[in-house]
């Protein structure tokens, strides 16, 4: 019996796809992505395709989430014992810190009633946590487990027991996304807290490392000096940790010192964070309907 | 159950559980070695059924892996778009070759891959990654042979239980 060719290609020749549905499918890719690049229709079709995306992330972080059940269900009692009491001692340190620091914050009260300045200690947060699944090793975000439902919005700060881990990115029903201070594209306005000067943080795109590339030379920057957020852009609230700095060089222009910092929060082993909810009060010049004289913003 | 059936649920489940694997979480040290499952398995299933793999339907999974890492649209489209036709255009020779040769054509592959999506963040004007960037197509390299002959192992099973 003669055998029957099931493959009808022959073995040297070109296969059977043509060069032409090629050129279409990578010119509708092009297409595609020049499009989402200027105009943003994907985070549009996240919003619609939410249903099938939150169940998708839930089910890739399960894995992640059984074995942090399963490591706790095999810890002994003893190691159990250990870390309740770490934790105690901890409690108590910030519990004693606290304390203290309600006197001062009293007192700071007061002293702004008498200058007559708006009160900004108090602070809304809404805890949330992290959905362990990995969007894209090169870029720095996080899925959190609340969204639009919850009273999420785009721009919220995303903090954690050591300082600043980021910012909301996209909102989804009940998901959101969250873009790292370490992302690249990630900048948050600082002042060193020694000596009040002020910077901005960049991300690096490695997880432990933020970088201040334009340090006036003149400034006076020390290793082991910690950042804070500043307040400015209205972004973030001004006091938060953001990091400390690790080195300091000249840049390759010889025209700013460059630092790197580490970020004060454990972005990497974060597993509850915090969501700031008061906004603070935009910095800046107001929108311009609302200049003073009234008239509408020339187009 | 019939032997269609089993085979296509069998590529939707490979394809599924291709989607999960990426979004899959790892320690911070190992995030970099994370291979590009969707593009071995979309090798495989162009390797062995290429019927079922269309350059239409790479275009279909690598806009649903964009909508799922909420990135650029479009960007794993146009890879899997170039990855399906060189393996359906060699597709005659790479089936024959032994496994070792295929484990070095999917690292040449997975390294093309990776030069096309450095050409589109590098339009999009995004940063360059570094160095660690280009180690998955190695560990994809590693991993192709389990996938292969794992996959080959359930279709066998399948074909078996047909009486």
């Amino acid at each position: 019996m003669p055998l029957t060719r099931t493959d009808k290609v022959p073995l040297f020749a070109e296969g059977g796809v043509s060069t032409l549905r090629l050129i279409v499918y990578l010119t509708m890719a092009m297409i595609v992505m020049v499009v989402d690049h200027r105009a943003g229709y994907l985070e549009g079709l996240r919003q619609l395709a939410s249903r099938v995306i939150e169940p998708v992330y839930r089910v890739a972080g399960l894995p992640a989430e059984a074995a942090r059940a399963g490591r706790l269900a095999i810890a002994t009692q003893s190691q159990l014992g250990e870390e309740n009491r770490t934790l105690r001692e901890a409690l108590l340190l910030a519990q004693a810190r606290l304390n203290r620091m309600a006197a001062l914050a009293e007192q700071n009260e007061r002293l702004k009633a008498l200058l007559d300045v708006q009160n900004n200690l108090g602070l809304g947060v809404q805890l949330a946590h992290l959905v362990d699944v990995d969007l894209d090793p090169f870029r720095q975000r996080v899925v959190i487990d609340v969204g639009r439902a919850q009273g999420v919005a785009v721009g919220q700060p995303v903090l954690d027991a050591g300082g600043v881990m980021g910012q909301i990115v996209e909102v989804l029903p009940n998901t959101s996304v969250a873009m790292l201070i370490t992302d690249p594209t990630h900048a948050i306005p600082v002042t060193i807290e020694r000596t009040g000067l002020r910077a901005i943080v960049y991300g690096t795109g490695g997880i432990d490392r933020l970088q201040l590339p334009t340090i006036p030379i003149s400034a006076d920057v020390r290793v082991g000096d910690r950042l804070v957020t500043s307040g400015l852009g209205g972004r973030f609230p001004a006091g938060f940790p953001v990091g400390e700095i690790l080195e300091i060089s000249n840049d390759e222009s010889g025209m700013f010192a460059a630092a790197l910092a580490r970020p004060a929060a454990a972005l990497e082993r974060s597993g509850d964070v915090l969501l700031l909810h008061d906004l603070p009060q935009p910095m800046g010049p107001p929108p311009p309907d609302a200049s003073p004289d009234g008239r509408e913003p020339t187009p | 159950m019939n032997r269609q059936r089993a085979h296509l649920w069998l590529f939707t489940a490979s394809i599924a559980l291709a989607f999960l694997l990426q979004l899959l979480p790892l320690p911070q040290a190992l995030l970099p070695l994370k291979p590009f499952w969707l593009a071995l398995i979309i090798v495989y299933w162009a390797i062995e059924a290429p019927e079922r793999i269309g350059l239409g339907f790479a275009f279909l999974l690598g806009l649903a892996g964009d909508v799922l890492s909420g990135e650029l649209l479009g960007e794993q489209s146009l890879r899997l778009v170039i990855l399906a036709f060189i393996v359906l255009r060699f597709r005659s020779r790479l089936r024959f070759f032994p496994m070792w040769q295929q484990a070095l054509a999917v690292l040449a592959l997975l390294l093309n891959d990776r030069v096309v999506q450095i050409m589109v963040r590098g339009f999009s004007g995004e940063v360059m990654p570094g160095a660690t960037f280009w180690i998955a197509p190695f560990v994809g390299m590693l991993a192709w042979p389990f996938v292969f002959l794992l996959l080959d192992d359930l279709r066998a099973r399948l074909r078996v239980q047909e009486p």
